[in-house]
């Protein structure tokens, strides 16, 4: 606005909150000298719809074109005002609040140091407002395709409740079949649902759904643009089997001569150089193991090529990528066990019989290598067996976070080995978690089943005997902390229960320019209220990728995810903050210092002109650019120097 | 037409403000055609006493260089205020304290003990320090009193323009009295001449770089310099950024030496230092609060290099008392 | 009172200053001295920010902002964090005691850190005594305004 400031200043009471404590007529009549002020009043509840009416026709009648309130923290109340001054036709920016009540008469003991504090925090605001701008949200429209990445649960879920909207949606799994971890369970507590019977209709139906496009064998490769309007790159690798042509006979892997460990299965059965990853994947058609393949390696051998059908064996192909354009981007990424230096502590890879935790999914899994039944490295079943909680958690030194499914999937264990082979089980845990529903439940009918449930942490998993029974046998040795004593517990296997780890190699976070925790978890816009919001936005959290958790709070939040990414969708249109970046192009000499700082690249160089431009759309308004442009070019709106000169004037003037 | 009433003064300075004048070359015979010099101390044989005598605002333009050190300066810069019709605070002392005005880091006390006490060619067993006053037969011999602060002219005075530069662009210097002697309507009093609006980088053809990191900072004397690159991507520290544009780079280009700032702050910007820190620091290359401590620690003398000719129009302006 | 020391606070909004209002909201009394401004991220906060509360009459400046990794604009803490050390290094050439300018984080939970944080440091800086940048120079060498 052209014309001269004119400041209407409203000192609230919030009953007496304020009032109680600060001597409101005074901060109000103090307010009067300050240039620039029209009018300065003090009312019981300034937030009150009378409060706000008497903003709005202050407005209208003395023709106020700026207003202060102080009252409570601009966190609480800031929104409000704002309404009611562009209520009255006066721009949002042209309000400013300053925050009497948080910051002071809730703190300060001395009626008479709350009253001066009061002064010289309303006097900094309204000298502040003087120097505001009036600034405009604009809107952008928001494209209604979803992009997934990861094939777990997680995202199977989150892909599933996009499609069903009738949205479109591409699920991104770098592996050659979707299902994750979950694929590869036996039994899910505390139900004991079997667990490929609940998944793989889910695996299905991603499949063959019209408004997904699966996309195995891929990694997003490149993320640009912001919320509504990603333009993504996704790298597929090359699988040597054309998928248009396979239909899945399986000739090819029965033909093929070479075998190698099967990843699926831990390592504990073969699979062949080309393969499907399991009887039930999705897709279910194989991929060649370019590492693996002899022909790949000597030139020789094409048996595959020779005994497939339908000529779908492509040698030939080479890796591409593919640009996809979307509007909201679901993370579901999940975890991976704990891998460190605890398994090889308590013996793994040392002890043929020290197991982990999913090794012994895949060894009692009906499908598994030894077809569900648990066996020892000799052959011979276990007749008992020790389960290790908190493997590398709970620990300064590994991880020292909790990892919230350990103590029931370890609770599931004993059930499942006892139910086997009717070994006798001990459990050492550190303290026992159970807090899910049913899961108090489960424990309690574990303990029943007649697991010995040992309170102490393992100190350490040795062959060396003290006496005959220890013969030949891994010795436990840990602290009954209940019991006050220490055991030596002989069994024939060990399974070690490792907690969750972040992706370490995962470049996910970096392309979406998420923040990850130090343990490389997705940081959550607000632990509480925004739990599967992200920083950056129209990028949202689903599962483990997020922090550990069980398969119920996966599905839920990835159902949450869904429907942040379609509540974006449905709405059509987001709406810029206005609060942005801006760099003068009149003052810019082009140094370049400000493009890298940018957390959200919205800055980029045009070599035209020699300046530097920011695309306020990616803004967020932080003003690390302000702060560090030497030249005074680049600016934060409505945090100007001048406004926090403005600013710093005003509190310190009393 | 009458010629242009001019008058020049050196204050605390070093007199090569004076010599870029006449540093126009031949067209210092154009300049002695147009204009009539009232006083010159550095050129030509004026008393003070005879600008005492002229009526005020008789000089129609005085470039008064040099900064405000000592009672004279401070005495002789309200003579020529009341003399003179348009004062321009000419160089880097007068704009902004210049070099002189570094002294600001030390207290007058430390300054005449360093130099008439300490410093090792000085023989001083005694202790003696100037005195301002000094009873001899005649009479009593005065000289002027040294302040315990540096202040550029307009502390002192009100000044119309200012001419920026250590010293200022001859072609700059031209450029001014072309104008004022052709009469070419000046801008608003308050206003820089004689340079750009922009900082130096803008006229800079130095590659840099949009990923600039800083490891460690590399000094001039110990560093090969390479004449293509921005200092700032070499690890030096370089003005350019905060300061403005105008002096030809002499500097940066001729010299192949990062800017040291003489022409003071481009429009818009507060502080050279803070500017300064805000930029170079920002890309530190270190999140240790220790590794950035030792990365600030190849930095001697911050002070020094941000504020060599800026110290007296700086934010805090001289050491703590 | 009134020769109670004067300190300017700048606050970030995600974390800190979210975190002084729940000082308030929890009502754990501190000193008035601290006078709080807020900026959306503490890597705007810039040394000019710091020089002009020093030079407007400040006795000390408080700089918070959210714990490393915390940022909500991903990483403009750590910028604060350059600046302030290499800030706080020249302000020692200009004769300023080391601990008038400090940099804590402060998280948006941490109400009764901030609170404790406001009145260990105005203690800390009344142990240094007013600093009165505002009376530099010689009023009578001076030009008066």
């Amino acid at each position: 606005m052209s014309h001269e400031p004119r400041i209407g200043v409203y000192v609230c009471h919030c009953g007496v909150n304020i009032a109680g404590v600060v001597d409101v007529k005074r901060v109000a009549a103090e307010m009067a000298s300050e240039a620039g002020v029209v009018l300065s009043r003090e009312y019981k509840f300034m937030c009150s719809t009378p409060g706000q009416e008497m903003i709005i026709d202050d407005i209208q009648s003395h023709g106020l074109n700026r207003v202060v309130v102080a009252a409570c923290s601009p966190r609480m109340h800031e929104g409000t005002f704002q309404g009611a001054c562009r209520k009255a036709g006066v721009n949002a920016y042209f309000f400013q609040m300053a925050n009497i009540r948080e910051h002071d008469s809730w703190v300060t003991l001395d009626k008479e140091e709350a009253t001066r504090k009061a002064i010289a925090l309303t006097r900094a605001a309204v000298r502040r407002v003087r120097n505001h701008e009036p600034l405009e949200t604009r809107q952008v429209e928001v494209r209604k395709e979803v992009l997934v990445i990861g094939g777990g649960i997680a995202g199977i879920e989150a892909a599933l409740t996009v499609a069903e909207s009738g949205n479109h949606v591409y699920l991104v799994e770098r592996e050659p079949t979707i299902g994750g971890h979950m694929a590869r369970f036996d039994k899910t507590f505390p139900t004991l649902d079997c667990s490929a019977c609940i998944l793989t209709p889910k695996m299905n139906a991603v499949g063959s759904h019209p408004n997904i496009t699966l996309m195995t064998s891929c990694e997003v490769e490149e993320v640009k643009g912001f919320v509504g309007n990603f333009d993504v790159k996704v790298k597929r690798k090359a699988r040597y089997v054309d998928h248009d042509k396979c239909t899945g006979c399986g000739a090819c892997v029965e033909k093929c001569p070479v075998k190698v460990p099967s990843e699926f299965d831990e390592g504990l059965s073969k699979r062949k150089a080309i393969y499907t990853p399991f009887p039930q994947a999705v897709p279910n058609k194989p991929v060649i193991d370019r590492a693996a393949c002899t022909y790949f390696r000597t030139g020789k051998c094409r048996l595959c090529e020779r005994f497939c059908e339908p000529k779908a064996i492509a040698f030939e192909q080479q890796e591409s990528t593919q640009e996809i354009q979307v509007g909201a981007i679901i993370v579901a990424t999940g975890f991976e066990f704990y891998r460190g230096e605890a398994l090889s502590w308590y013996g793994h890879g040392r002890y043929p019989n020290v197991i982990t935790a999913l090794e012994f999914e895949r060894l009692n899994n009906a499908s598994g290598p030894t077809e569900g039944v648990l066996r020892m490295a000799d052959g011979r079943v276990p007749q008992s067996v020790a389960i290790l909680h908190c493997i590398g958690s709970r620990d300064k030194n590994y991880q020292e976070y909790c990892s919230r499914v350990c103590c029931m999937y370890s609770l599931k264990f004993a059930h499942l080995v006892k139910e086997k082979t009717g070994a006798e089980v001990f459990e050492f845990y550190i303290d026992m978690r159970s807090p899910g529903k049913g899961y108090e439940e489960f424990h309690d009918r574990i303990r029943e089943e007649g697991a010995h449930l040992i309170r102490g942490k393992v100190g350490e998993v040795t062959d060396l005997a003290v006496n005959p029974e220890e013969q030949g046998r891994l010795i436990v040795v840990a602290e009954d902390t209940l019991a006050g004593s220490r055991l030596r517990v002989p069994v024939d296997m060990v399974v070690l229960s490792p907690g969750l780890s972040a992706h370490r190699d995962s470049k996910v976070a970096q392309l979406l320019k998420c923040a990850v925790d130090k343990n490389g978890f997705f940081i959550e816009k607000h632990p509480k209220l925004a739990p599967v919001d992200t920083a950056t936005d129209g990028v949202f959290l689903a599962g483990c990728c997020q922090g550990p958790k069980d398969i119920p709070d996966t599905v839920a939040q990835s159902q949450a995810a869904a429907a942040k990414a379609l509540a974006l969708a449905t709405r059509g249109v987001v709406e810029a903050e206005g609060r942005t970046a801006c760099i003068d192009p009149e003052v810019c000499a082009g140094c370049k210092l400000c493009v890298s700082l940018c957390p959200y690249k919205a800055i980029s160089f045009d070599t035209a002109k020699e300046i530097s431009v920011v695309n306020e759309v990616l803004c967020k308004g932080c003003g690390t650019c302000a702060a560090a442009c030497p030249s005074g070019a680049a600016q934060a709106r409505h945090f100007k120097d001048v406004h926090i000169f403005n600013e710093i004037e005003g509190v310190l003037a009393l | 037409m009458s010629k242009l009433k001019v008058a020049v003064y050196w204050a605390a300075s070093c007199g090569g403000c004076d010599v870029a004048i006449l540093d126009i070359h031949e067209k210092v015979l154009a300049v002695n055609e147009a204009c009539e010099f009232f006083l010159w101390p550095i050129a030509m044989d004026f008393k003070y006493a005879d600008v005492e005598a002229l009526p005020d605002k008789h000089i129609d333009l005085t470039l008064f260089n040099g900064a405000i050190r000592n009672s004279e300066n401070k005495h002789i810069a309200e003579l020529l205020r009341r003399k003179s019709k348009v004062l321009v605070a000419f160089g880097s002392c007068a704009h902004t304290g210049g070099i002189p005005a570094l002294a600001n880091l030390y207290s007058k006390d430390q300054i005449f003990h360093r130099a008439y006490v300490e410093s090792p060619s000085t023989v001083n067993p005694q202790g003696t320090l100037p005195q301002t006053a000094t009873p001899v037969t005649e009479g009593e011999l005065t000289i002027p009193t040294m302040f315990d602060h540096v202040y550029s002219l307009d502390q002192v005075v009100d000044v119309e323009y200012y001419v920026p530069g250590c010293p200022p662009n001859p072609e700059r210097i031209w450029e001014v009295l072309f104008a004022v002697v052709s009469g070419a309507t000046l801008p608003p009093p308050g206003s820089v001449i004689g340079a750009g609006e922009r900082a130096l980088c803008d006229s800079c053809g130095r590659k840099r770089t949009e990923d600039k990191r800083i490891t460690g900072f590399n000094r001039v004397a110990t560093t090969p310099l390479d004449p293509d690159i921005c200092f700032l991507d070499q690890g030096l520290i370089c003005l350019g950024p905060v300061t403005r544009d105008g002096c030809g780079q002499q500097c940066v280009k001729a010299s192949n030496m990062p800017c040291r700032g003489c022409y003071g702050l481009p429009p818009g910007i507060t502080d050279q230092g803070a500017k300064m820190i805000a930029a170079v620091a920002s890309v530190i290359d270190a999140r240790e609060p220790e590794d950035i401590r030792k990365i600030v620690a190849t930095l001697p003398d911050q002070a020094g290099y941000y504020y060599r000719f800026s110290m007296s129009q700086s934010m805090l302006g001289r050491k703590k008392a | 009172m009134t020769n109670d020391p004067k300190i300017v606070a700048f606050l970030c909004h995600w974390c800190s200053y979210t975190g002084a209002d729940l000082a308030g909201t929890s009502r754990i009394k501190y000193t008035p001295a601290v006078r709080i401004v807020r900026v959306m991220c503490s890597g705007r906060i810039e040394p000019s920010f710091v020089l002009k509360a020093l030079k407007e009459g400040a006795d000390g400046v408080l700089i918070c902002g959210c714990h490393p990794g915390d940022c909500h604009y991903q990483e403009g803490n750590y910028k604060a964090l350059r600046r302030f050390h290499m800030l706080k290094e020249m302000l020692g050439q200009f004769g300023l005691e080391g601990d008038r300018v400090r940099l804590e984080w402060v998280s948006a939970s941490e109400g009764d850190r901030f609170a404790k944080l406001a009145d260990s440091f105005t203690e800390e800086i009344r142990r240094l005594g007013p600093l009165a940048w505002k009376r530099v120079g010689n009023e009578s060498e001076r030009r008066v305004a």
